[in-house]
């Protein structure tokens, strides 16, 4: 297999050697994330009423639900943006409660509806400065010489060697949106939070996304909102459904997709099957 | 390649001199002609009169080199850097004040304390009758004044325009601050009178002259330190924090503490400055330190290019220039003049005269893409929105597909 060939040339620091699966690792001692009864309150509008949720290392845990399930908010409130009560422990570390950079710097990293990358730089000073946040103040003030390994690495594995040194603002939109997932790896985040990482992108952009979802996965806790159901059957191997900030259900694609209260609160007529 | 991007970054200041930039070489070599310039040349060829005013337009630049480093780089419009120069300078001028009534008064105590006060120097004055201490004060002070503000302003996440108005309120407080204690500061009329500089008499021409090569090499010294850092890591992640303040904290670092190091590094560089102004100059007032100063340091490096190396400190010079020559002809018209020049800057060139090149070079690119569009159907640019600083020669998504690898190779494994 080439797949592996190449593995065995050179170490590898970002790519796990298997693929993702429902129920995540079960050798070792897993990383996990365990999500107990969250609650965000805007103003008095319950956006996230008691969601629990258990992910494990190497599950591809898809979020889907309607427009204001509540969603986006459940990672606003892991990453920090938005106070939330509950619990939100990730291996063993309680992270509600601290600071955005400190829950970053926990392994907890998240990409935007709208890719944000750093416009004005190029894809290698982006990737660098992702994977600068542990750098000590003298390393920083240096020039960036060389690249690190793990930069060059990430460059191979979301496809934007050839882009390097090209400006991040001139990308196309699925190029940010892999810059973006790129900067997570070199971050080292464990816990990938993914907030609808192919909106807008065209079917070739999404297919190779999954793909990049799937090689990236096994090693990795991540939770990927989506709205495209066929992307969701394609690459899920898990699934939980929200509804009004509760979780409706939870399992296989294949599960939740019978689960008459998911096709009458969120799928209406269930979609086309096997297409 | 990653010079290349930072050139497109700083707005393409010196997108002339492409060759001469690639090379560090070049960069030592301009840096070598700058401080001949500088060191050699203006000290035989200018009389002292207008070496000395030259010294004082090289105190605006140094002032100018970290406004550009603070507001060009960092995003911090500061409108209150009178108030580190005022601390910087305030402290050389009591230093100067007292050692003056040491060598020259005999009683110790200032002329003016006299005249106004009790005729008793004030404790907190006497720490600068010290010249270690008044050096040290001249560099800690305003940094341990930036470092506090900034940590207060920054953490709390305050920013854009709320920012330059609290800067420029701090600014105001200040001067009323010291018109306020007409006994200790001199109040309006500030200090002057200086006769000696660390045991020089200031009357010399010589040391005039020395005084003028001190600032030069500082403000050369200020030049290298900003370059250094702009084309760090950390200069890097400051134009990140600078573009995108929300993003920068999701991947680990807190942009408060980012923003306040250069915060403090502006500071201390106005605190410098100021303090190589009142020797140089013979006077500072809380006219040279409160809000029209404070605005004052700003337009040359709006002018210049703040966002440049060179921009700050060639717009500061440029201006502080005219500004001389048209005051001196035209005493009331200047004010519009500046700013007017002010407006046009700011709605037409933004990024400041180190623009131009790159402004001018997109104008005729467009005007040849205009020309030559029936030519180019291209529908790919559509969708990325591109920046304008940068050449669309390329379409961006003719690419190749770049996962197209990666898809076959994990497919293997699948059945």
């Amino acid at each position: 297999m080439k797949h592996q060939m190449i593995a065995a040339e050179q170490p590898r620091l970002l790519l796990p050697q298997a693929e993702p699966q429902a129920g995540g690792q079960r050798s070792g001692r897993p990383q996990y994330l365990e999500v107990r009864n969250l609650k965000v309150v805007f103003d008095g509008f319950t956006a996230v009423d008691g969601v629990n949720l258990d992910v494990t290392q190497g599950d591809l845990r898809f979020l889907i639900g309607p427009n204001g399930a509540g969603k986006t908010t459940i990672i606003d409130a892991m990453t920090g943006l938005v106070p939330a009560t509950g619990s939100v422990n990730h291996t063993g570390t309680e992270i509600l409660g601290r600071k955005v950079h400190q829950i970053a710097k926990l392994g907890v990293g998240r990409t935007f509806q709208t890719a944000s990358v750093f416009e004005n730089l190029s894809v290698l000073q982006n990737l660098d400065i992702a994977a600068g946040a542990r750098r000590r103040p003298l390393e920083l003030l240096r020039r960036r010489r060389g690249t690190d390994p793990a930069v060059d690495e990430a460059l191979e594995i979301i496809g934007l060697e050839h882009l390097a040194s090209k400006q991040a603002g001139t990308l196309a939109h699925g190029q940010k949106q892999w810059l973006e997932i790129g900067m997570l790896l070199v971050q080292n985040s464990e816990l990938l939070l993914l907030d609808e990482p192919i909106a807008g992108m065209s079917q070739d952009e999404r297919a190779q996304t999954g793909e990049l979802l799937r090689r990236i996965g096994a090693s990795r806790i991540t939770l990927v909102i989506e709205h495209d159901m066929d992307f969701v059957r394609e690459y899920a191997t898990s699934v939980t459904v929200l509804a009004g900030g509760k979780v409706l259900s939870e399992g296989s694609v294949a599960q939740v997709q019978a689960d008459p209260r998911v096709q009458e609160v969120y799928l209406g007529t269930t979609p086309a099957k096997g297409h | 390649m990653s010079t290349d991007t930072i050139r497109r970054t700083t707005g393409g200041f010196a997108a002339r001199l492409t060759s001469v930039r690639q090379s560090r070489t070049g960069v030592l070599a301009g840096f070598a002609a700058a401080a001949v310039l500088l060191l050699v040349a203006a000290p035989a060829l200018l009389p002292v009169f207008s070496l000395g005013l030259l010294g004082k337009f090289l105190c605006f630049a140094i002032v100018a080199v970290g406004i550009g480093l603070a507001w060009g780089r960092g995003g911090m419009l500061t409108l209150g850097q009178g108030v580190f120069f005022g601390l910087g300078a305030y402290i050389m001028a009591m230093h100067m004040k007292l050692a003056d009534a040491a060598l020259f008064g005999g009683s110790g105590v200032p002329d003016f304390m006299a005249l106004y006060g009790t005729g008793t120097v004030p404790g907190w004055w006497e720490p600068f009758r010290s010249p270690v201490v008044t050096v040290l004060a001249v560099v800690l002070v305003p940094g341990v004044v930036a470092l506090i503000l900034g940590l207060a302003i920054f953490k709390r996440r305050v920013k854009g325009a709320y920012f330059a108005i609290l800067s420029q309120a701090l600014a105001a407080a200040f001067a009323v601050l010291l018109i306020g204690q007409q006994a200790t500061t001199g109040g309006s009329n500030g200090l002057s009178g200086f006769r000696s500089f660390f045991g020089f008499d200031l009357a010399d021409p010589a040391n005039k002259r020395m005084l003028y090569l001190l600032t030069a090499v500082v403000l050369l010294a200020v030049v290298a330190a900003a370059r250094q850092l702009m084309h760090s890591r950390f200069g890097e992640l400051l134009v990140a924090v600078r573009d995108q303040e929300e993003r920068v904290r999701f991947l680990g670092y807190d942009p408060a503490t980012v923003k306040t190091v250069v915060y403090v590094l502006a500071a201390v560089m106005a605190g410098v400055a100021g303090a190589l102004f009142v020797p140089l100059v013979g006077i500072i007032s809380p006219a040279d330190v409160g809000v029209t100063p404070s605005i004052a340091f700003l337009i040359g490096v709006a002018i210049g290019g703040r966002s440049t190396v060179l921009g700050p400190v060639l717009g500061a010079l440029g201006v502080a220039i005219a500004q001389t020559s048209l005051a001196s002809s035209f005493p009331s018209f200047w004010v519009y003049f500046q700013g007017l020049l002010f407006v046009l800057v700011i709605g037409f060139l933004p990024g400041g005269l180190a623009s131009l090149p790159a402004v001018l070079g997109r104008l005729r690119r467009k005007r040849n893409d205009d020309g030559g569009a029936a030519r180019a159907s291209a529908p790919a640019t559509s969708a990325a929105p591109v920046p304008p600083a940068v050449p669309r020669a390329h379409p961006i998504h003719a690419a190749a597909s770049p996962l197209a690898a990666v898809p076959a190779a994990a497919k293997e494994h699948r059945p």
